[in-house]
């Protein structure tokens, strides 16, 4: 099987190939650059790409390891040695990254290629990709649309074939709901769970990095190399890793299920809705048992998050200066010049709009009001989500309120925009781990848009959530439907 | 300016070292009055007694030996500067 059909399969498949010696690591890379080639013109969702150095790593690979041979598209906010790490921000323009991500140490030791940076919100600010200063990256399923954000790169990537899995960075459903809005899987592992060092940090409190793959089974095996305790990022948890893979195909009888009536309120769009309801009877047939909770906090979980994360948004690019790495404005009079014109030019609006409300939030005077506030709100979302998990084994949403929406649509309104991430945000607030997964799909002007399901599980319950998800997955055709623009290419 | 909240765009902007142009300090006024308009919903809850949330899972005290180990090179650590020589970051004249 070389050619069209390659780049289709999932991870677990290409795996039984390379193990079985019927196609190299190197006739994988080559493979997937005709088709990025072919594809990424009209796509966008990549914005550098090595072959020769993916072509030579392919060389060593042992197709025997946990991700032997597998190519991996990286979110271009990840360090990969000798690569540019831009995060789609012009104020990094001619960086190259002079060390690995421990995520990339980790996925190098499974035996994995990281092949590709993948386009993204300038600094993973945004919730569809049109904040990148690169280049704007479209939905497979339809071009006039946005792939969602901020991961919209790998996961458009991953839709169109383009990628076998990727990863992206989660800090309030960057992972999940462009994962959601281009049909594939999500996850956004639990606080603490994926080392951080070598992602470039834009609210540490909330950032974990996440798989974006074709398949739950995927998910489970991306996570299974990156998860683990990393001594050079402070904030990572010292627990045993288990295997993400074992308890998938376990049945869902005796699993109870939380379906929290905040999360079913007006603002969904109807077709959202019902593909919703459709899978918690689905989920209900499988064994579950539905139970209706309430999170009666939730509602202020994106307000809360654009103080903490702004807050923290602002400490963290204080170190773009123009003195360091980057780019410096030309002819400075002095460094306070130096600093005030490196970083207007440097940065886009959305990123600066962020930085000033930051720093806004932060300042003499308003921090009680805001800042210490939100994080005390923050506190009584926690509580909501812990209580709930004394009746329920996982929380059932919507990803997004809405399928993918048009490019340009939103981008005169930050607030709309923000609005997107309603039901993914709390997640990064209470620290808990969550995945989305296609459930159905939206028909809008003529084109078939994906819509996701998100379950939310309890810290380090990652294997709870990758075995509902994996149950409901197997019951239903949804991952199986293709992009007109993943088959509009002629058979070879 | 707008009278709708507290935030003076183009202070906190100059606090920020961002130098806007007085068009984008115009517009982002707007939007960040909207935002923080928004955001005043959290004054409804009742907060009292209520610690703050600082880091989502309990890690307290994460703490390395104090011992020197390899890293960058000075060579590495300079690789991406805008402007180098001699092993040294060139930034404009500091103190007079």
């Amino acid at each position: 099987m070389i050619g069209n059909e390659l780049p289709a399969l999932s991870i677990a498949d290409l795996q039984l190939l390379l193990r079985r010696r019927e196609i190299s690591p190197r006739e994988v890379i080559n493979v997937l650059r005709e088709r990025i080639e072919a594809v990424d013109g009209n796509l966008g969702a990549y914005v550098s790409l090595d072959v020769e150095a993916a072509l030579k790593e392919a060389e060593r690979a042992n197709v025997d390891l946990a991700l032997g041979g597998v190519p991996i598209a990286i979110k271009d906010i990840i360090n990969v040695m000798g690569e540019p790490c831009t995060c789609a921000s012009k104020i990094l323009n001619g960086y190259r990254a002079p060390y690995d991500a421990t995520v990339i140490q980790k996925l190098r030791a499974a035996g994995a290629l990281p092949f590709g940076k993948t386009n993204l919100d300038e600094f993973a600010m945004g919730s569809s990709t049109e904040n990148s200063a690169l280049k704007s990256t479209r939905n497979p399923w339809d071009l006039s649309r946005v792939p969602g954000g901020s991961s919209g790169g790998s996961a458009a990537a991953v839709a169109a074939d383009e990628a076998f899995g990727a990863l992206g960075s989660d800090t309030g459903g960057s992972v999940r709901q462009p994962a959601a809005l281009c049909g594939v899987v999500g996850l956004k592992p639990t606080y603490g769970r994926v080392s951080r060092f070598g992602l470039v940090a834009f609210a540490s409190s909330l950032d974990q990095i996440g798989p974006v793959t074709k398949s739950v089974r995927d998910a489970a095996l991306i996570l299974n190399a990156i998860a683990g305790h990393d001594p050079q990022d402070s904030t990572s948890l010292n627990e045993p890793v288990p295997d993400y893979v074992a308890g998938l195909g376990n049945s869902l009888r005796g699993i109870r299920l939380g379906v929290p009536k905040e999360y079913l309120i007006e603002g969904i769009d109807p077709q959202v809705r019902a593909a919703i309801d459709a899978a918690v009877k689905q989920l209900n047939s499988l064994g579950a048992e539905m139970v209706e909770i309430s999170l009666p906090s939730t509602e202020y979980a994106v307000a809360v998050y654009y103080i903490i994360a702004t807050a923290e948004a602002s400490a963290n690019l204080a170190r773009f200066d123009g003195v360091r790495y980057g780019y410096r404005a030309e002819n400075p009079r002095d460094v306070l010049d130096l600093y005030g014109r490196t970083r207007e030019e440097g940065f886009g609006p959305e990123v600066k709009r962020r930085i000033i409300l930051g720093t806004y939030v932060l300042s003499s005077g308003y921090y009680d009001a805001y800042y210490l506030r939100a994080q005390k709100v923050c506190q009584l979302i926690r509580r909501d989500f812990t209580s709930a998990f004394e009746k329920v084994d996982a929380l059932i949403s919507p990803t997004s309120p809405v399928a993918a929406f048009k490019l340009r649509e939103r981008v005169a309104d930050p607030l709309q925009m923000y609005l997107a991430d309603v039901f993914t945000i709390a997640a990064n607030l209470a620290g808990i781990c969550g995945i989305s997964v296609p459930c159905g799909f939206a028909a809008l002007d003529g084109h078939r848009l994906p819509i996701g399901l998100q379950l939310l599980g309890k810290p380090l319950d990652e294997a709870r959530i990758l075995q509902i998800a994996h149950a409901y997955e197997q019951s239903t055709d949804w991952h199986k439907a293709r992009p007109a623009i993943a088959s509009s290419l002629p058979k070879q | 300016m707008s009278a709708s909240s507290d935030l003076n765009v183009a202070y906190v902007a100059r606090l920020a070292r961002i130098t806007l142009t007085e068009d984008e300090a115009k517009t982002f006024q707007k939007q960040l009055d909207d935002v923080l308009k928004y955001v005043e919903k959290l004054r409804e809850l009742d907060v009292t007694g209520v610690d703050p949330a600082t880091h989502a899972l309990p890690v307290f005290n994460v703490l390395r030996d104090d011992a020197p180990s390899d890293w960058f090179t000075a060579e590495q650590a300079l690789s991406n500067a805008p402007r180098q020589g001699d092993g040294l970051f060139i930034v404009p004249k500091v103190v007079e």
